[in-house]
């Protein structure tokens, strides 16, 4: 699974830092970093920063597989 | 009537973000007939902004920006494969493996590529970059795991910026060429272009300003080896990254009579293409950074944009309207919305900065690197910059959609502003302006949005 963070959006909350720290990280005061690719063990961490995040900026879903359509 | 425009055959050339999020936008909106995605990249779309930051500061490899689906837009992918033309009269789409794609409907998102270095043999030297692609990516962030002795950036805007950034806190000299008088001073006007200059030599860049870079060098195994400036000094680095600026894929338009140039392809407000005299297409749409398009809030002129956010808005508008027919149709109206992060700053920018004559601070200081700094253009607030401040900006949006007066009243953000005199924006005069009535942003659904127009006065 892949997530993207609409940064234009994403307020510096650190919501979701707290809940899954291996995938989001604060750089500096409120500058967002993540991982895009998740890691399986992280999936549920990352399910509930996506749902907890105020502005709805985290989007988790598969990548595009040319072949399956 | 409607009915037809749900069915038929869509194709989509560029298959990155707009293209992506245009053809789950279709779908979402009741298109059942074929659609077709068509990328000269050979990867599924995938996620640019942290390849200049996460995968040069090498807390990610550049091949896991792989853009999430919303939802499966059931599409037909042809990757790796570029288109070379389009006839508009014929309908059909003409791909450089020789076959041809007929449609009904047509998105071009063909976005834009890293502008080159000028000469061609010394851009190919070996150590030579620019950053536009995952590739490119890749084959910088191997080179800075190497640590090399110095890294030459050209070109100090927010690409520059962040790479310059990420070698600095990866411990890696750099050195920072850029033209103007300081960096990001064309995104972001001379105040804050002061507060950037300040970040780069806090970091440890060595930053050369007004200068030009004349030459780069190579050994003679073809390995980069350093460039000559213009102030007749020279720089001993082992990479170059050439970032200057972005160039818009429309070469494969030359011949399909299209409003297509540099500065993009010109659409209206819809995201419906205009043809070379003006005259407005109906089955040809436009979205994302190569689109050019006209913006009420900013005396319609026309805004060619570099920006994730943008890509995403325009490409739902333009997909809703590629389904949907006369007054159901909405107009792309979204303000430009901007971020990068850089030195440990989170910048984030709403409306357009260039179109401001005067601007002041409303919030913090630049001593204390915390600040939201808001743009006027003769006397209302046509942008913000929030620095380490991203909470205040949907203030600042509104006041932007309402016309609201600037310098904004003090007291009317939602702490006590550092009363601040205006100076000028000192960014490049916004040209063939006319002065005329102030046009504001209603309603609250972006469906519902409208603009209203205030008689001057
Ligand atoms: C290093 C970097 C950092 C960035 N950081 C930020 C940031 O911090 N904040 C921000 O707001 N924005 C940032 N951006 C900008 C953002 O990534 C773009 O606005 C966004 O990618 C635009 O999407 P697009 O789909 O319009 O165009 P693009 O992403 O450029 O995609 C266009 C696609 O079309 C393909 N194509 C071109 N011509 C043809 C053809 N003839 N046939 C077939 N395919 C073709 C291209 O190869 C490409 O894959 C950054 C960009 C880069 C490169
Ligand atoms: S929880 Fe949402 S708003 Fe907060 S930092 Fe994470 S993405 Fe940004």
């Amino acid at each position: 699974m892949r997530i993207v963070v609409d940064l234009t959006r994403c307020q510096g909350y650190a919501q979701c830092v707290f809940l899954a720290p291996k995938v989001f990280q604060l750089h500096g005061e409120e500058g967002l970093l993540y991982s895009p690719a998740v890691p399986d063990d992280q999936l549920e961490r990352v399910r509930e920063a996506t749902a907890a995040c105020p502005v709805q900026a985290i989007l988790l879903g598969e990548e595009v597989s040319p072949d399956d359509r | 009537m409607t009915g037809d425009l749900r069915d038929g055959r869509i194709v989509i050339v560029g298959a990155s973000l707009a293209g992506l999020r245009a053809a789950e936008t279709l779908r979402e909106e009741g298109f059942t007939g074929s659609l077709t995605v068509v990328g000269d990249e050979p990867y599924p779309p995938y996620d640019r902004p942290p390849l200049s930051k996460q995968v040069l500061l090498g807390q990610v490899a550049a091949d896991t920006t792989g853009l999430p689906m919303r939802r499966n837009p059931d599409a037909e992918w042809r990757l790796g494969v570029r288109a070379s033309g389009l006839d508009g009269i014929g309908k059909r789409v003409m791909l450089a493996d020789g076959e041809s794609l007929p449609f009904d409907r047509l998105l071009i998102a063909t976005g834009t590529r890293a502008r080159p270095w000028p000469n061609p043999d010394e851009a190919a030297l070996d150590g030579v970059f620019t950053l536009r692609t995952r590739d490119d990516a890749a084959g910088l962030a191997e080179r800075l795991a190497a640590g090399p002795q110095r890294v030459l950036v050209i070109g100090g805007g927010f690409t520059g910026s962040e790479i310059a950034s990420a070698c600095r806190e990866r411990g890696i000299e750099v050195t920072l060429a850029e033209r103007g008088p300081a960096p990001l001073v064309g995104a972001l006007g001379g105040t804050l272009s002061k507060l950037a200059a300040a970040m780069h030599r806090n970091h440890g860049v060595d930053l050369r300003c007004g200068v030009t870079v004349t030459a780069l060098r190579g050994d003679s195994g073809g390995r980069f080896t350093g460039a000559e400036l213009s102030d007749g000094s020279r720089v001993e680095a082992d990479v170059c990254v050439v970032a200057l600026g972005a160039v818009r894929n429309v070469e494969w338009l030359a011949e399909a009579g299209l409003a297509a140039g540099p500065r993009g392809v010109t659409c209206d407000a819809g995201c419906r293409a205009f043809d070379m005299y003006g005259i407005v297409t109906d089955d040809v749409f436009v979205a994302g950074d190569v689109s050019r398009f006209p913006h009420p809030l900013f005396d319609y002129q026309l805004l060619s944009l570099e920006h994730w956010g943008n890509a995403v808005a325009q490409a739902e508008v333009a997909a809703h309207n590629m389904v949907n027919r006369g007054p159901l149709r909405r107009p792309h109206l979204a303000l430009p919305t901007f971020w990068s992060t850089q030195f440990g700053l989170n910048i984030k920018s709403v409306g357009v900065p260039t179109f401001s004559d005067h601007v002041a601070i409303a919030q913090g200081s630049l001593e204390e690197r915390r600040l939201a700094m808001v743009y006027g253009y003769r006397g209302r607030v046509t942008a913000a910059v929030t620095v380490d401040m991203a909470k205040s900006l949907e203030y600042y949006r509104h006041l932007i959609e309402t016309a609201a007066p600037f310098p904004p009243a003090p007291g009317a953000a939602d702490r006590p502003m550092a009363a601040e005199i205006p100076v000028p924006s000192d960014v490049p005069d916004p040209k063939g302006l006319s002065h005329g009535p102030t046009v504001a942003l209603t309603g609250h659904l972006p469906d519902r949005r409208l603009t209203v127009i205030q008689p001057s006065g």
